[in-house]
């Protein structure tokens, strides 16, 4: 079936403008539960209170408060957050490109599959002048009153834009000292390397799958029926050995692994 | 209609990862037979400029689950997990469930491929984490980090972490390894399953002139400052110029909050990696 787009706008690359559709490209597949009153199996809700009295606070009463120091408040009216709000637009500037992968994977949020609106002539050359080049764009843009920064890239003959997370919510691996120990030696190294290689090859995300997840609809499925199967708790055993002998023994066994495959 | 009071509950924190200096996850990092013994800590902070919702004197508030039914305030052990199957039909599943559906192998993160991190499409990208070596794993820790961070390698993984199987790519940044979340084929939709149209023959002249474009606005990297949080910098303005005028000010005596504390997350990891945790 083919989804909904949720957004419309524009691309705009100086004086060149590309409308296009916005879809996500996520379809969360978590198993979601609901949070139920035990004794009625229904389905509870939430609402605020004070938290010594317990008292409810309806809606209308309730105020936003930013904390500037413990237990001082400054009150945010609604004026005050509208205030915030960027001015609405359709456009997504693109005003910079910069080499695929050179952005860190921590810095990409969600991704959201561009279709053309329009012109599929100007969509697609602009995907193929992309990919050619290895670039892609970063664009700035206003969806439903949030701000966004993103990257702008060409997935096979396909638009792609991924919104980028604000530097000051990641953390960064170079503010972070090495980690402490002794270094590994030379011929540790270099099994390790080996070991390394025969487990190298390509990206193939479709060969992991989601077993939990599985597992767990079934039992779900079962329970429903009336007749959950026993569960027992697994123990994960540890073993240590020496980390020459592990190495060597882990090449032994891919080789021959990869001998009989 | 005033409702019953339930007994206090301390959901006054939001139970952020952030306010405790423990790992958020441990477990044991394999390639081929060679364990690593991992904590795993948090990647992200959370914006800083999340909002508390006050009462009408500016007490802070809490959040509180109540029937339905009997509109009374439920504790924890009043409630269980439930899963619709039909309108209004719920099969419940327990904690003690979720924990021994667990796959056998869920604590091992088990590379079992490696692949060059610029291989994977940055649609997958989810979350990310840092690992940080335990149980005196240093030395192999090490070993597996400074043969992948030579070749730009990323193991590829999955792993059950608080009832929930993740997809992993690990690897390797100034020697500490990164953890990042990914989503699973199936969650990411593909053009067609969308209903995007079929790639059309466009004119040479048209990707020229994207190109040229392109290139007339290419820089060799991007800078972090491009990626501010424009709508948080404007609240903390707003609210700095009202605090200065003595505007909407509350005063509230600080109500008893159980690990308030927001620990730097940043100063948990740095021990951590120092293999001082015992201290944290």
């Amino acid at each position: 079936m083919a989804a909904r787009a949720i957004w419309k706008g524009e691309l705009k690359l100086n004086s060149t403008k590309v409308p296009v559709k916005l879809y996500s490209a996520v379809q969360d597949q978590t198993v979601r539960f609901h949070v139920l009153e035990e004794k009625s199996k229904t389905r509870v809700k939430q609402h605020m209170v004070e938290t010594d009295s317990g008292k409810e606070v309806p809606a209308e009463e309730i105020q936003k408060g930013f904390e500037v120091e413990p237990g001082t408040f400054v009150i945010l009216e609604e004026e005050d957050l509208e205030s915030l709000e960027p001015e609405a637009s359709r456009e997504i500037e693109i005003e910079q490109f910069v080499p695929t992968a050179q952005i860190a994977p921590e810095y990409y949020d969600r991704p959201y599959y561009l279709g053309p609106d329009g012109d599929q002539n100007a969509y697609f050359a602009l995907a193929e002048a992309l990919s050619k080049q290895e670039k892609e764009g970063v664009a700035h843009w206003v969806m439903r009153k949030q701000p966004y920064v993103g990257a702008l890239r060409a997935e096979d003959d396909y638009l792609v834009l991924v919104t980028l997370r604000p530097a000051a919510e990641v953390l960064s691996a170079r503010d972070l000292p090495r980690p402490a120990g002794r270094a590994p030696d030379k011929k540790e190294l270099s099994m390790a390397r080996q070991l390394v290689d025969l487990l190298k090859g390509d990206f193939e995300p479709k060969d992991f799958k989601d077993e939990y997840r599985a597992r767990v609809m079934e039992f779900i499925e079962k329970k429903a029926k009336g007749h959950a199967p026993k569960l027992h708790l697994v123990k994960t055993k540890r073993k240590a050995a020496s980390l020459d002998k592990v190495l060597t023994k882990s090449i032994e066994a891919l080789k021959k692994q990869k001998r009989a495959a | 209609m005033p409702r019953k009071k339930a007994t206090r509950k301390s959901d006054s924190g939001d139970g952020d990862a952030q306010r405790s200096a423990r790992p958020f996850w441990s477990g044991t990092l394999t390639f081929g037979l060679v364990s690593v013994p991992v904590d795993l800590y948090p990647g992200n902070r959370t914006n800083r400029t999340q909002l508390r919702m006050l009462g009408p004197k500016g007490e802070p508030l809490s959040r509180r689950y109540y029937s339905q039914k009997t509109e009374r305030d439920l504790d924890n052990d009043q409630m269980v997990r439930g899963y619709e199957i039909d309108k209004d039909k719920y099969v419940i599943i327990t904690d003690e469930e979720l924990e021994r559906l667990a796959p056998e192998k869920s604590r091992d993160i088990d590379l079992r491929s490696f692949v060059e991190l610029k291989e994977i499409p940055p649609l997958y990208f989810d979350r990310s984490y840092f690992l940080a070596p335990s149980e005196g794993s240093e030395k192999a820790y090490k070993l597996l980090s400074e043969t992948m961070e030579k070749e730009k390698l990323a193991g590829v993984a999955t792993f059950v972490m608080r009832g929930k199987e993740y997809l992993v790519a690990i690897f390797p940044e100034n020697g500490i390894m990164r953890a990042e979340t990914m989503r699973f084929a199936d969650e990411l939709r593909s053009p067609k399953e969308i209903g995007l149209p079929e790639k059309k023959k466009v004119p040479a002249a048209s990707v020229k002139k994207f190109e040229n474009i392109i290139a007339r606005h290419s820089d060799k990297r991007l800078s972090l400052s491009e990626l501010k949080d424009e709508k948080a910098e404007k609240l903390l303005k707003l609210v700095e110029k009202k605090r200065k005028q003595s505007k909407n000010i509350v005063e509230v005596e600080e109500p008893e909050r159980e690990e308030t504390k927001v620990v730097d997350l940043m100063e948990v990891l740095k021990k951590s990696l120092a293999g001082k945790r015992k201290a944290a």
